[in-house]
């Protein structure tokens, strides 16, 4: 009993606080604020950046995409109604780049049409995808039922295609799609699988007003036999004539520290054999990496205006406590009188600032997880709370108590107990 | 006389000198003082205000040091000792009791009674014991759960006065313990000085008050910091009190 114990001495802060219930209450809430503040942001923070990662990891953190792209229009060009505009990646780019690369494991193309599908009635215009049985290898898709493309389809130059479940679902509303057929243009397809659809890609928003709903893979060899190099492109009252021979690359590197050097190889080979700008290297990587860049910056600055409102949060405790000292200096005195060593004091008083901002961040915590639950309730923000985050709030609520306690503890510990006994 | 010289010193203070500096000015509150309590006494002290009747209690309890000279407690100089060993000494040899009882609100009364035990190096196993036995012999055994503002002065001098009492200690100081009394209460408290001298407690009781000067044993009058008089068993002496001043 007479051992001056933790508990006991956390006991006899608590009561001396409860002398002051109003005052002890608002002192908290400074440091209850700072850290649901900390906790909320770090959520926010972490569910803003967690979608955009997510749809980088889907594209293949191994893989390189080299993509066709629409070159600048020239400005002398034309202003002629039709003509035909040639871009974009060649037969030659993918056997170089295949044959060139020892790190390239795997080297899809994939060539893309604009045509309508029918079913019957029924009408749809998905992103149709001509490519290779290594597609689903190297994007990691998953078979959603039946199978994807295979060897054997390339080399007989098969009329089969895989729908997206998305527009599988489209097409066939009321039945299996498997075994069936789907016209595009003249040829008819028949469905030897789907797939599961992936998350939008988030560099590749849908295009306003384009009905892109879900994908349809056929062949890379059956569609060359049936479609030419040329597409016709409507829009507004122009006719645009397109040739593309391939309008992407995938390649997937053996190893992720290759990735770099497989990207850049392909960069500067692009560069060489291409006059124009008519080709971009998408670099998952790379995203990633600009992702978690942007990520920790992010949380940096929330992280900060956090951290600020805990430290003005602390600066109130302080300033309680040192007119709380002040107050009691009599008290001070006394129990020096009795035999008080500075320590004692200073655990006294420190024991106290640590009971408010432990409350306070106590109270923090639990205010700091219920608010992402609101966000994400009606500000429709992907929130996300790591389990360090409240960890690292407690910590840093508690740290505050004890740095923004020192002062005062040390203050009340240093006075001269005769001059404290003397105090009214 | 020469039994008394056979005690043991409990207290002693030699050619102790204390210098406050106010301003420009130095003030001697203790000049040159030579004073010692032996075990058992029961000194009053006595003497006009600013003759450092204030002074020799804060520096006999510890609380502060003479500037030259030295003072002795249980053969220890106080000017070798740290914040520390002062601290560990009041808490272990001293006991105080104040004018204004000094008990702290927050604590209930046996809380306040254990306070000077908490602050101890090594506490005794059986504090809250003698707590509430010192409660209970000063008539507080049904108030031991009230804190001290549901106490009347008498009632919390009483309190203050077991609290000095908790740590057996070899020198008991108080000051004008019965100053802010009713005259009815006073003469309880001083009856149980009384009852700490016949006990064989070694008591320095600091006042300006002729009547309570007159039931200790022994008076030391100051005057500008110094001696101005010891008077030795005066009260048997003279059989009246002795306040001239």
């Amino acid at each position: 009993m007479a051992k001056p114990s933790w508990t006991q001495a956390i006991k006899t802060g608590v009561s001396s606080l409860l002398l002051h219930k109003l005052r002890s209450a608002l002192t908290t809430l400074g440091v209850l604020f700072g850290t649901s503040s900390v906790i909320a942001m770090l959520a926010i923070g972490e569910g803003g950046s967690y979608e955009a990662q997510e749809q980088i990891r889907l594209l293949g953190s191994q893989n390189v995409i080299l993509r066709s792209v629409k070159p600048p229009q020239e400005a002398g060009g034309s202003n002629q109604q039709s003509r035909i505009l040639t871009y974009g990646l060649l037969n030659a780019d993918f056997d170089r780049v295949r044959e060139t690369f020892p790190a390239v494991a795997l080297a899809v193309p994939v060539r893309e049409f604009a045509k309508e599908v029918r079913v019957g009635a029924r009408v749809s215009s998905p992103r149709i995808l001509a490519t290779e049985p290594s597609y689903i290898d190297v994007t990691g898709r998953i078979v959603a039922a039946g199978r994807f493309l295979i060897p054997d389809d390339e080399r007989v130059r098969r009329n089969v295609c895989v729908l997206s479940t998305e527009l599988a679902r489209k097409l066939f509303p009321f039945e299996s799609s498997l075994g069936k057929e789907v016209r595009i243009e003249s040829n008819y397809f028949v469905v030897v699988g789907t797939l599961l659809p992936r998350v939008p890609t988030g560099d590749d928003p849908a295009k306003v007003g384009a009905d892109v709903t879900g994908e349809l893979f056929i062949p890379l060899a059956t569609a060359n036999d049936f479609y030419g190099v040329m597409q016709v492109k409507q829009s507004a009252g122009t006719r645009e004539m397109e040739e593309v021979e391939l309008h992407e690359v995938i390649l997937g590197v053996d190893h992720p520290e290759n990735v770099a050097l497989v990207a850049n190889a392909s960069r500067e080979m692009l560069r060489r054999f291409h006059k124009k700008h008519d080709h971009d290297v998408v670099v998952p990587l790379e995203l990633l990496a600009r992702a978690e860049e942007t990520k920790r910056i992010f949380n940096i600055v929330l992280g900060s205006i956090a951290g600020i409102s805990l430290l003005v949060g602390g600066i109130g405790i302080m300033n309680v406590m040192l007119a709380t000292v002040t107050e009691r200096t009599r008290e001070i005195g006394i129990r020096r009188a009795l035999g008080a060593k500075r320590r004692h004091i200073v655990s006294q008083f420190l024991i106290e600032t640590v009971v408010l901002s432990v409350g306070g961040g106590l109270a923090g915590v639990g205010l700091g997880l219920l608010i992402p639950e609101i966000v994400e309730r009606f500000a429709d923000l992907k929130t996300i709370v790591t389990p360090m985050a409240p960890v690292l709030a407690f910590c840093i609520s508690a740290g505050v108590g004890v740095i923004f306690g020192l002062y005062p503890a040390w203050r009340a510990a240093t006075m001269d107990p005769v001059e404290a006994l003397r105090h009214e | 006389m020469s039994s008394d010289s056979d005690r043991p010193i409990v207290a002693e203070l030699r050619a102790a000198t204390r210098v406050y500096t106010m301003g420009s000015e130095r003030v001697h509150a203790l000049d040159r003082l030579d004073f010692q309590v032996r075990q058992g006494e029961y000194w009053s002290v006595m003497g006009s205000s600013g003759s450092g009747k204030s002074t020799l209690l804060n520096v006999m309890g510890c609380l502060d040091r003479p500037t030259e000279g030295s003072y002795l407690v249980g053969g220890k100089d106080t000017a070798t000792l740290s914040d520390d060993e002062l601290s560990e000494l009041r808490s272990t040899r001293l006991g105080f009791i104040f004018q204004s009882y000094n008990l702290i609100p927050q604590l209930d009364v046996l809380e306040n009674i254990l306070v000077p035990l908490t602050y101890q190096d090594d506490p005794p196993d059986d504090g809250a014991e003698r707590a509430r036995m010192l409660a209970e012999r000063m008539g507080l055994g049904d108030r031991m759960g009230h804190k001290p503002l549901e106490l009347s002065g008498g009632q919390q001098q009483r309190v203050a006065i077991a609290r000095s009492l908790v740590n057996d200690p070899d020198l008991i100081l108080a000051d004008e313990a019965t100053g802010n009394l009713d005259s009815q209460t006073a003469e309880e408290i001083l009856a149980l000085f009384d009852e700490l001298h016949r006990e064989g407690k070694t008591l320095v009781f600091v006042t300006h008050e002729p009547d309570v000067a007159a039931r200790s044993e022994h008076l030391l009058r100051m005057k500008d910091g110094r001696v101005d008089e010891i008077v030795r068993h005066h009260v048997r002496r003279s059989g009246v009190s002795v306040g001239q001043a």
